[in-house]
């Protein structure tokens, strides 16, 4: 094998890595908006703080979800998870402290993370239905709770805390983002657990006969997801110095093909963390970028829908050639 | 009967029954491998070998029977168990995960933990020594990998199994149960995992080869057990017998007692 071949095989290997596609998309939607929209902001410091502040909490979700995918696992209750951990860390807050307050919303996700992963393990049915039924159980819980009626926070140490504040400088949702997105990052690709969970992903048959505790595996899995959900909701409830029952409820699309372009498979196996952080924030960016076009919420999502199927065409293709 | 050189028992069974709701799978198997030899357990299909196989992996508890490893008794009732007495399943389906490269697949749940107490305790893995003794132990087995960051799937199957084997050597079994491992392969990639098979009974690992395959029995076994209807009814060195023979005693149209 000559030289030149060699690195050329390497160039293929670094180039078209699935891992990668996010970086260009990345790019190119940057380069997209910075050209046609030269004459807005949208090329500041300021906008892309606004942008990263605005999606932290599909950021969280994106890497919660992310975990879920790895076993190959779906999470659809996550939006619904958000509503409730938000109303219930604002209505506590009116009665207690920020511990109990942030401990009874981080709760919500606990307990919807065990339940679904209880009973997607114990009636062996895919976790596409069980999340799918969860998920009305828990929007509909979230609408009864206040009757529809939103619940202010008036509590400033929680909205500096999960919202408005700032350490060196640094937005405290951007720090929030990275905190949460490097210990999952250390996880997934340090530790021996992140090794097992996409070994489960990758194939529960191989994993089972390695004496891995599959199921506890996949219990985790949702556990963190739909913990990270209920992070997400009070870094909503801070943001937005209150809770109301539609709070995530639009967010599962944006989620899923954030999680799917940055190149992690929706099958399970392969899972990359940067990819989902750079993927929320490229939905953001996009978002921003069809605002500042002038164009509507619907046309929004649309776009959003095209950005889905793309990714998954393309997780699908490398399955095939795989 | 012909010895081997090293007459030390790692693995005996007497008299090991299992049955199944009325189904008596196992009615009576005993026969032991000595330590660097290569055993052939040979039967027609439903004669026992695969429910064998799973109670000595620790799948299956067998219902009666006695199994010694290295001369004591041992119960084993999960794979863990059969791991902690130092018997290595290597599975016919390749049991890899094929998005992890071969030092994950190496190591895949007995990962290399930090050093450092508090990264080791969290789970932190050790990379660079897995990496090492990845090759370490490819090396002795005079297995080539091309790079040993290449992901499963885009291995030979020749070469899918010496990562396999190799798994189970690494982990200090004494014994390595291969449940038709070229079953799936070329002729010249079954020449290589014969290799293989050779290299690690050299090194004192006694094998329990299950195949249908007599050629590859005849080139790589010292002894034959041949299994009929739940009974072992033969235990014979290869030499001694032709492929023929071995037909008829797994047909049961030679009579085992002879």
């Amino acid at each position: 094998m000559s030289v030149q071949t060699l690195s050329l095989t390497q160039f293929k290997q670094i180039a078209f890595n699935r891992d990668a596609y996010i970086y260009y998309m990345f790019l190119g939607v940057l380069f997209f908006f910075a050209i046609i929209l030269h004459d807005t902001a949208f090329l500041t410091v300021s906008n892309f703080m606004n942008i990263v502040k605005q999606t932290a909490p599909l950021t969280i979700m994106a890497v919660g979800l992310t975990f879920a995918l790895a076993v190959g696992h779906i999470d659809l209750s996550i939006g619904s998870v958000v509503a409730l951990s938000a109303l219930v860390g604002a209505l506590l807050l009116q009665y207690t402290g920020i511990p109990l307050a942030v401990a009874g919303a981080l709760l919500v996700g606990i307990t919807v993370g065990l339940i679904n992963g209880f009973l997607i393990e114990r009636l062996q049915v895919s976790s596409l239905l069980i999340t799918l039924g969860t998920m009305g159980i828990i929007t509909g819980i979230a609408r009864q709770l206040t009757n529809l009626e939103s619940v202010p926070i008036i509590n400033q140490d929680f909205t500096y805390l999960f919202g408005a504040g700032k350490v060196f400088g640094l937005p405290i949702l951007l720090i929030w983002t990275l905190v949460i997105g490097g210990l999952a990052y250390i996880v997934l690709n340090k530790l021996a657990a992140g090794r097992h969970l996409l070994a489960v992903g990758g194939s529960p048959a191989a994993s089972r006969a390695m004496g891995i505790k599959v199921t506890r595996v996949r219990i985790y899995a949702l556990l963190a997801s739909s913990t990270a959900a209920a992070l997400a909701g009070l870094l909503y409830a801070g943001r937005l110095h209150g809770a109301r029952y539609t709070l995530g409820e639009a967010d599962l699309l944006t989620v899923i093909a954030a999680v799917a372009i940055g190149g992690t498979s929706l099958f399970g196996g392969r899972a990359c963390i940067i990819g989902a952080i750079l993927g929320s924030w490229l939905m953001g960016m996009i978002n921003n970028g069809l605002i500042l076009s002038g164009f509507s919420t619907n046309e929004q999502m649309i776009a959003r829908g095209i950005i889905l199927i793309m990714a998954v065409a393309i997780g699908v293709k490398e399955l095939k050639n795989g | 009967m012909v010895r081997t050189a090293l007459d030390q028992p790692a693995l005996e069974l007497s008299s090991i029954k299992k049955s199944f709701g009325g189904v008596h799978a196992l009615k009576d198997v005993s026969f032991k491998i000595n330590k660097g030899e290569v055993v052939g357990l040979l039967g027609d299909n439903g004669a026992g070998k695969s429910t064998l196989v799973k109670c000595i992996a620790g799948i299956h508890a067998p219902d009666g029977g006695d199994i010694k490893v290295n001369g004591n008794n041992v119960i084993i009732t999960s794979p863990e168990d059969a791991r902690a007495v130092g018997i290595e399943t290597v599975y016919q389906d390749l049991a890899k995960i094929p998005e992890f490269n071969i030092v994950q697949n190496l190591f895949l749940n007995r990962e290399i933990k930090h050093p450092n107490p508090i990264l080791g305790w969290l789970g932190w893995l050790d990379s660079k020594t897995m990496i090492k003794r990845a090759k370490k132990s490819l090396n002795r087995l005079n297995t080539r990998i091309p790079s040993y960051n290449e992901q499963i799937h885009n291995l030979s199957g020749g070469q899918r199994q010496a990562i396999a084997i190799a798994r189970a050597v690494n982990w200090g079994a004494d014994i390595v149960i291969m449940d038709e491992p070229t079953a799936a392969l070329g002729v010249e990639q079954s020449a290589q995992v014969n290799d293989l098979i050779k290299v690690i009974s050299s090194q004192g690992v006694a094998v329990l080869l299950i195949s249908h395959n007599m050629q590859h029995v005849v080139e790589t076994c010292d002894r034959a057990v041949v299994l009929y209807q739940g009974r072992s009814v033969a235990d014979v060195a290869v030499a001694d017998v032709t492929k023929e023979d071995l037909v008829g005693l797994i047909t049961g149209a030679t009579d085992a007692a002879a």
